[in-house]
């Protein structure tokens, strides 16, 4: 098993997937969990990539790409919330999202 | 030498893939966004490699343009413009990170049952699918770019819609009421 | 013509129709005469047509009686079969003509025109005159069918129907205490008599399953064996059978013990005295018993027993009959007492002599009733003798008429009531029965007695009232002194009809097609010797003379009411038994009356007390108690179950308000799992 196949490729993949979503559950600091999403977003790309080189499809990366534009639009989004919401509460622990009124 | 030569590529990959994964773990359980933020750039150009290593030459650029030169700085614009207090977290792994950590499990024992289930045959048949553009082998930028003009030219349009919206998102989220 | 035999019954129910319903309040009273004394007057003409049509025709040749059936009124199919083999039961809407319906037709008819005529005069100054009219036309109808019918049961609804009108003509002046309380004695005196009467028409239709005369008699002296077999109570059941019939004639004829309403009855206008309660109503026993002669003859003991009673009535009612002060009560004891002779001829068996006595009592006491009543109007109401006295040269037709009528009831030859009379003591004679003969002799002897002494006290002497009444003391209008003459021709000359020779009493004859003869029962005729005749006859007369002169004597014109005050003076006890009717009144009261209150006012505290407790507080108490358990289910059951619904959906909430943290990465971590459910059933089961 040291030749490396798509199969290494996806245990990555997942990996790193299960370790995005642990991050966005688990963590109460909201940059973390935006930079865990970011996380996620790579580990579907890199299973894109896996199976694009597996299928030898361009499909793949040009899905991948598409992902990588989405990834940055959400980023952008996300970080805007973030500094509304620290201008609200003043802190940046979702402790603070809790009670949301107007 | 010579394993070197036959394996380099694995060895490199094993490499990134370690990388990749430290950085993850590193943003998960970094106190300081800050460190996380610099551990997610790793994690990020580790990514890059990898898809280097998978002749997606194109792709591995733009993620360390995008990624890495985009949206980490933005982070760390973000990450300094709100870190001039100090950051008390009382418990890093508090609340549901029990039931998230079980969750994670699971999902780790749902991905291993179906990678032991599911057996590929050989990868990358026809190297030249990569380099295709417009019945030229030319190279992977430009392969891509003529798939992206062609074929998928709604997608790509759409795309640029949906950056447009989430710019003026992002304004108007930013703006001093 | 006798075709028309129904209608005489309909015609005085036809004036009663009119008078008490149609023309109720619309005409004059001398409509109303004319319609009610018409009414009667065709009926009695109607009558007398019919019979001489009957006579001469074939089924009187053949000793029939004529049947005229309207309708089958119960046709009540057929019953078991009877003891003789017929089955089927059924009871006509007939009549029937033959000589002793015949005989009491005429008598009825007749007596009862004149009274309505006599009452014209009698009830002209009073305001229920139309009323009157009505009732006396009721009665009239009810008395025709009940002597016409020719079953049972026809009878017995002119029995009931007589019985109603005596209630109502003996009430007549409702607005007196006294009156409706005579009329309620009367009725309920009668029913209790009703009911004797009823028992014995059952046991004859469960024995025969028929109640025609002219079915059920032939059937009877055909099987006498039906009869004489065991009965009830001991009885033979001809002889239950008679006794209960009797019970019936007991109460409807005035015989001890049912006789105290009869003197009470006097509360009645006296047109009212004179018809009912004295020459056609009370009749209606004898006619019964005289009717029913094949069932008597065949229960001797019971026939004895009907002797007895009539014999002991006539004495006892004579007793008291002698100390009465007011006309009409004199005049109704002696009533009492002639039945008592009648019902002592039907039970010795002299049928004919019953019904001759019957005849001739009706036209001489309805003459005597009448009479007394022209007095009471002459004295202005007054009934009381010692009131009266020297009315003789006031009212000289009234005095004639009565002293006739008097006469009759004493039984001086050659008047009606000595005949019939004779004819009675005879047949005790000749069968032998002294004790009866002589009881029957003595009440002769008070008879003749204290109807004089009332025509002494009443007519002649010194008037004893006072000077107003004197000067109101007239002779009657002629539509009351006529009927009296009419009657008094009657009294004089009826008697001829029975006299005492065999051959030549055509009465006797003339009933004998009525009278069942059964071989080895019955009353045979006894022959006897002209001697003995004339012994007897000769005693009669002795006795009715002697007696009548005693009364002149004692109560004649110079003694007034000396001989009373003397005889209460010497005799004080004896004159109280007598005075107060032998207490029988005030032990009817103690017993029976009181008996029968007593038990009303149990059975009205038990229905107070028990039922409507019982009733009333079950009735709140289960009210109560069913609202109580309401009231429970609905506090704790419903209001249980909408608590219930609360409480769940509260349950609910709880738990599912904890979906809702505000916690984002709760939402997160939830959205994963739910995702990767997802993705797992599909995969697992598409198997990718």
């Amino acid at each position: 098993m040291f030749e490396v196949t798509t199969t290494h490729y996806l245990v990555v993949s997942f990996l790193l997937f299960t370790i995005g979503i642990f991050g966005i559950a688990a963590r109460k600091n909201m940059i973390t969990v935006l930079m865990s999403i970011e996380l996620v977003l790579n580990s579907v790309n890199i299973n894109l990539i896996a199976f694009s080189y597996q299928l030898s499809d361009l499909t793949g990366q040009i899905f991948a790409i598409f992902t990588i534009t989405v990834a940055a639009g959400e980023a952008a989004v996300g970080l805007g919330i973030l500094i509304a919401l620290f201008r609200l509460r003043e802190t940046t622990m979702l402790d603070g999202a809790v009670e949301l009124k107007g | 030498m010579t394993f070197l030569t036959a394996h380099g590529s694995d060895l490199l990959f094993y490499l990134f893939a370690a990388l990749t994964i430290a950085g993850g773990i590193g943003v998960v359980t970094m106190r300081n966004p800050m460190y996380g933020a610099i551990s997610l750039l790793l994690s990020f150009l580790s990514v890059a490699a990898l898809f280097l290593l998978r002749s997606a030459e194109f792709l591995g650029m733009v993620q360390i343009f995008v990624y890495g030169g985009g949206i980490m700085v933005l982070f760390l614009f973000v990450i300094m413009l709100v870190n001039l207090h100090r950051l008390p977290e009382i418990k890093l792994f508090g609340g549901q990170s029990p039931l998230a950590a079980v969750v994670a499990v699971l999902l780790l024992a749902f991905f291993g049952y179906f990678l032991i289930k599911f057996q590929f045959g050989p990868a990358l048949v026809r190297p030249e699918a990569f380099v295709l553009a417009d019945g030229q082998s030319l190279g992977n930028s430009q392969a891509v770019a003529w798939n992206l003009y062609t074929q998928n030219l709604l997608p790509f349009e759409i795309a640029s819609v949906f950056l447009l919206i989430a710019m003026v998102g992002a304004v108007v989220l930013g703006r001093k009421q | 013509m006798r075709n028309l035999l129904w209608v005489i019954p309909v015609l005085p129910f036809l004036g009663a129709l009119l008078n008490g319903f149609l023309l109720r309040h619309r005409i004059g009273k001398k409509a109303v005469a004319a319609i009610a004394c018409g009414t009667v007057g065709i009926a009695a003409v109607l009558g007398l047509l019919i019979i001489f049509d009957y006579l001469g025709g074939p089924e009187h040749a053949a000793h029939q009686g004529f049947e005229q059936n309207l309708y089958e009124w119960m046709p009540a199919g057929p019953l078991a079969t009877a003891a003789d083999g017929v089955k089927s039961f059924t009871v006509p809407m007939g009549f029937l003509i033959d000589p002793l319906s015949a005989v009491m037709l005429f008598v009825v008819t007749f007596v009862g025109f004149w009274i309505h005529v006599y009452s014209v005069g009698y009830m002209a100054h009073d305001d229920g005159f139309q009323r009157f009219f009505t009732y006396l036309n009721l009665f009239m109808g009810a008395m025709l069918l009940l002597v016409l019918g020719n079953n049972y049961v026809v009878m017995f609804v002119g029995w009931e129907g007589v019985g109603l009108c005596s209630y109502l003509l003996i009430g007549f002046y409702y607005k007196e205490d006294f009156p409706p309380y005579a009329g309620r004695k009367a009725f309920i005196t009668n029913r209790v008599g009703d009911f004797g009467f009823v028992l014995g028409l059952f046991a004859l239709v469960s024995t025969f399953g028929t109640l025609r005369y002219t079915e059920l008699f032939p059937r009877i002296a055909a099987n006498p064996s039906l009869l004489t077999g065991p009965g009830h109570f001991g009885l033979t059941l001809a002889g239950f059978i008679a006794v209960c019939m009797f019970v019936g004639a007991m109460g409807k004829s005035a015989q001890i013990p049912l006789y105290v309403w009869l003197p009470d009855a006097m509360a009645g206008p006296t047109p009212v005295s004179a018809l009912i309660h004295a020459a056609t109503m009370v009749t209606a026993g004898v006619y019964m018993v005289v009717r029913s002669n094949v069932i008597y003859q065949l229960a001797p003991s019971i026939s004895m027993f009907v002797a007895v009673i009539g014999c002991a009535t006539a004495i006892f009612a004579a007793t008291i009959g002698l100390v009465q002060t007011d006309i009409k009560k004199v005049l109704a004891y002696s009533t009492v007492s002639q039945l008592g002779y009648m019902f002592l001829a039907a039970g010795l068996g002299a049928y004919s002599a019953a019904v001759f006595h019957l005849m001739t009592h009706a036209f001489f006491k309805a003459l005597l009733f009448l009479g007394s009543g022209s007095v009471i109007h002459a004295m202005g109401g007054e009934q009381d003798m010692r009131k009266m006295g020297g009315l003789k040269k006031h009212m000289p037709k009234t005095f004639w008429t009565f002293v006739l009528g008097s006469g009759a009831l004493a039984g001086l030859p050659p008047l009606a009531g000595f005949f019939s009379k004779d004819e009675i003591l005879h047949s005790a004679a000749a069968g032998g029965h002294w004790i009866l003969y002589a009881v029957g002799l003595i009440t002769a002897a008070l008879t003749a007695f204290y109807t004089f002494r009332a025509v002494n006290m009443t007519f002649l002497g010194e008037f004893r009232g006072t000077h107003e009444q004197e000067h109101h003391l007239h002779e009657s209008p002629p539509s009351m002194t006529v009927p009296l003459l009419v009657l008094a021709v009657g009294a004089v000359f009826a008697g001829f009809v029975g006299l005492p020779v065999e051959k030549w009493n055509a009465f006797h004859h003339f009933l004998e097609p009525v009278i069942y003869r059964i071989a080895g029962h019955g009353a045979e005729e006894h022959a006897t010797s002209a001697l003995f005749n004339l012994v007897l006859l000769g005693v009669a007369i002795v006795v009715a003379f002697g007696f009548t002169f005693l009364a002149f004597r004692l109560y004649g014109a110079a003694r007034g009411l000396s001989t009373d005050v003397a005889m209460e003076r010497r005799f004080p006890a004896a004159h109280r038994v007598l005075a107060n009717k032998y207490y029988v009144d005030e032990l009817y009261d103690k017993t029976v009356i009181g008996g029968a209150w007593a038990l009303a006012r149990t059975l009205f505290r038990f229905d107070a007390g028990f039922i409507d407790g019982l009733l009333v507080n079950g009735t709140r108490n289960a009210t109560v108690s069913f609202a109580m358990l309401s009231g429970f289910f609905d506090k704790y059951v419903v209001d249980g179950l909408v608590n219930l619904v609360a409480t769940v959906l509260d349950g609910f909430s709880r738990v599912f308000r904890r979906l809702q943290t505000g916690y984002v990465s709760n939402y997160a971590l939830v959205l994963a799992v739910g995702m990767f459910a997802l993705v797992a059933v599909y995969m697992l089961i598409y198997r990718g």
